[in-house]
């Protein structure tokens, strides 16, 4: 977008968009809207408050958990699937019907399961986001070109050797393209988690300000925690810039 | 009834005025930002003959094509096509794409007749003429076919066929085989002669294979870039005559694309 | 022989059905029942119509939304894709939401609209409607610029490069958004029903907890996502149906 000559930043319009907020908060047409000005205030007086330190740490938990066990399950999986037929053929249906299904309705049975705690919200995290990065991985183990893996066996690779220095490499921009968007939906699975388990992190939060009609604060969390998920994703898609020059040169 | 009487106009002038033009470029230049993709060129194109635009990539000749078509606007300069000045694209000018540009959607008789029906022709009428011209590039019985269905020499005729059921005089064709194998290659730039020699439209061919142009063309414009200018123009006149089988075998044919060739080398990295 | 994929999706089925049966009878957990009573539990919910009626619930915000957000979005993603200056204004708040997570605002959604339908109507949009708008304007943008000029030397006009070339080149990914919409909206049809409140197959899932009759809990859940992925496996393939060969016929292969 160019004005009068000059190119405008990508995302300068939200200055615009907080601008008009601010300008409707300020007309007092609805109770729900405060004026930005007011949030941003309210926002800098809760940060140091104990309850958002601890429902920062908590959700931060719970989040890097999740994403954690994702990781550590997901790629492993998605690389013996794209190695191996057999297991293959019995995961692959699985794995496509918990990428489209509505994760959100196993949030009661991880409840009665295992408690209103941290475990579900841990547990919902991980189910969010480890099925795109199996798939992912698989994906990319799947495209790796043959001549690579003869050329490793031709100088004696040991089957360790080929997984630690061809597989895990030559997969690696696909393997990050699916921790990067399961990473964006496990933000949101452990927000679903803790709005529907409700009583740790964010989610009690939430509660705690919706109930009382603080607007300015319910407002303040918000954009703390949009801005969280916005940079958390923008900084993930650079990084997979910045790893995927030689995708393309394959 | 219309196209017949078009052809006939062409013909009459033609004999009428032995230098007539059918698009006349002139002082053109074109830049992008600081880039100066064209520099003060003017070229004329002969009415009822095939000129090629001959350089190596980055001279301009796309870019020069692109203006004559009227998608892009020089920064200076004017084309004069049929005596009036270029404003945009125009009933008397049709494009041949070098991706074939066909709608992966639509069939081969869509396709061909896409042009007439964004003219507005009636269905009926538009598919008419497409029938036709699908059975004069040779494709007869796949008017029902879809691109993906087709290989790529036949889908460069089916964007042929689109381009001439407009009937335009000017055919602008923009590297238009690159994009297909050798031995087709071969077999369309005969069909081209053939065509050039029927249909009494003027062609503008640009290409970047030197004997492909040497081969085909009445006139050839070399541009060099760094600025673009338009360094040489051949006429290769002696080899027009000739038996469309025998051209490759010809003393001249050789002589010319060498010389070509002496001239360009320096300008290949 | 019966072909190799069908037998292996059977024996896949039968390992982790068996394996649910077996958890359920050790039992591992007094809230884990077994898999032959869990079918028992959604054949008798099918019988007595109890199913039908829920999902008649659960829907009605589901089909209200998804449409609301399909008409919605592509017109928005249309013209994000063709104005430069409404790309500007308007995709920063898709990027955002597409990123954030936007369950975070029911509790306010409640607080404006009350615990009705318009809540979980909008609950569907907010979650539906990112996609498809990112989908469309990508879709429009990523038209390729032969054909748009193939249109223009042909003497197309504005409206008729729209409806001939842009749209129909861009129509299958913007389809596949619509399947991702639809998708995410399921996700914030079952959000609403145990968020908000419960009615429908939410209700069926909250009921039966608060009761201990688990088995018809796991039924409902059961149910709920194979509907969905069902759903979502048809729109996949009509859209390989529909757009059969067109994403192919390009020079480059």
């Amino acid at each position: 977008m160019k004005v009068f000559g000059v190119r405008l930043p990508a995302m300068s319009s939200l200055i615009l968009w907080g601008l008009l907020w601010e300008v409707f908060g300020r007309s007092g047409y609805s109770f729900f809207v405060p004026p930005l000005s007011e949030v941003v205030a309210t926002l800098f007086e809760i940060i140091g408050t104990s309850a958002f330190q601890k429902a920062l740490y908590e959700t931060a938990y719970a989040f890097c958990s999740g994403v954690f066990f994702a990781i550590v399950i997901g790629i492993p999986t998605g690389i013996l699937m794209g190695k191996n037929r057999l297991v293959d053929e019995l995961l692959l249906p699985w794995v496509n019907i918990f990428l489209s299904a509505p994760l959100t309705a196993l949030v009661p049975v991880l409840m009665v399961l295992f408690g209103f705690g941290m475990k579900s919200i841990i547990i919902t995290t991980t189910l969010f986001a480890i099925w795109i990065i199996i798939l992912n991985a698989r994906a990319g183990v799947m495209q790796i070109n043959r001549s690579l893996i003869e050329m490793a066996t031709s100088f004696g690779a040991s089957s360790w050797d080929a997984f630690s220095k061809i597989y895990f490499w030559a997969a690696l921009p696909e393997i990050l393209g699916g921790v990067r968007i399961g990473i964006i939906r496990a933000v949101k699975g452990v927000i679903i988690g803790q709005l529907l388990i409700s009583l740790v992190g964010f989610g009690a939060l939430f509660e705690l300000y919706s109930n009382n009609f603080l607007m300015k604060h319910f407002w303040a969390v918000l954009i703390v925690l949009f801005a969280l998920a916005f940079t958390i994703s923008e900084f993930l898609a650079y990084l997979e810039r910045r790893v995927s020059y030689y995708a393309a040169k394959r | 009834m219309v196209m017949l009487q078009t052809n006939a106009l062409a013909e009459d002038q033609s004999v009428l005025d032995q230098t007539d033009n059918a698009v006349s470029v002139s002082n053109v230049s074109k830049n992008y930002g600081d880039v100066e993709a064209l520099k003060n060129l003017s070229l004329d194109f002969p009415r009822g003959q095939l000129t090629s635009l001959l350089g190596p990539s980055g001279c301009g000749k796309t870019t020069l094509l692109k203006i004559i078509a009227g998608l892009l606007e020089p920064t200076e300069g004017e084309i004069l096509v049929n005596g009036s000045p270029v404003t945009g694209p125009g009933e008397d000018r049709a494009f041949v794409f070098q991706d074939f540009a066909l709608l992966p959607w639509a069939s081969v008789l869509r396709n061909v007749a896409f042009g007439l029906e964004l003219r507005g022709v009636a269905r009926s009428e538009r598919e008419d003429i497409a029938v036709k011209y699908i059975k004069d590039v040779g494709l007869e019985g796949f008017e029902k076919s879809f691109p993906h269905e087709l290989s790529g020499g036949m889908r460069q005729r089916v964007g042929l066929a689109r381009a001439l059921s407009v009937d335009a005089d000017v055919l602008l064709m923009d590297e238009p085989f690159s994009a297909v194998d050798e031995q087709t290659r071969r077999k369309f730039q005969e069909d081209l002669l053939a065509l050039v020699a029927n249909e009494n439209k003027t062609f503008l061919f640009v290409t970047h294979s030197i004997e492909e142009a040497v081969y085909v063309s009445d006139q050839i414009a070399i541009l060099l870039p760094r600025p673009s200018r338009v360094s040489e123009i051949i006429r290769p006149t002696g080899l027009r005559e000739k038996d469309s089988t025998s051209i490759r075998r010809d003393p001249e044919y050789l002589d010319i694309v060498d010389s070509i060739w002496e001239s360009l080398k320096t300008y290949v990295e | 022989m019966v072909s190799r994929s069908l037998t292996l999706k059977l024996v896949s089925a039968i390992i982790v059905f068996g394996a649910w049966e077996i958890a359920g009878r050790i039992p591992v957990s007094y809230a884990f029942p077994t898999f032959i009573d869990s079918m028992k539990a959604l054949s008798a919910m099918i019988l007595d119509g109890r199913l039908f009626a829920a999902y008649g619930e659960t829907l009605k915000p589901l089909v209200i939304g998804v449409l609301i957000s399909a008409v919605l979005g592509i017109i928005i993603g249309l013209w994000i894709g063709l104005s430069e200056w409404f790309d500007w204004l308007f995709s920063p708040i898709f990027i955002v939401m597409q990123a954030a997570p936007l369950a975070a605002l029911i509790p306010l959604l409640v607080m404006i609209y009350g615990i009705g339908l318009t809540s979980k109507v909008f609950v569907v949009c907010i979650m539906a409607m990112p996609v498809i708008v990112l989908n469309t304007a990508g879709a429009v943008r990523n038209t390729p610029s032969s054909f748009i000029e193939m249109g223009k030397s042909f003497l197309a006009s504005r409206r008729e490069v729209l409806a001939k070339i842009i749209i129909p080149a861009a129509s299958p990914v913007i389809f596949s958004g619509l399947r991702l919409g639809v998708s995410a909206g399921f996700i914030g049809a079952i959000l609403s029903e145990l968020k908000i409140t419960p009615t429908g197959v939410g209700d069926i899932i909250t009921f039966s907890r608060s009761i201990a009759d688990y088995a018809s809990m796991y039924a409902a859940i059961f149910s709920i996502i194979v509907l969905a992925v069902v759903f979502l496996n048809l729109l996949e393939m009509l859209e390989r149906v529909l757009f059969e060969g067109n994403v192919r016929g390009y020079a480059s292969d």
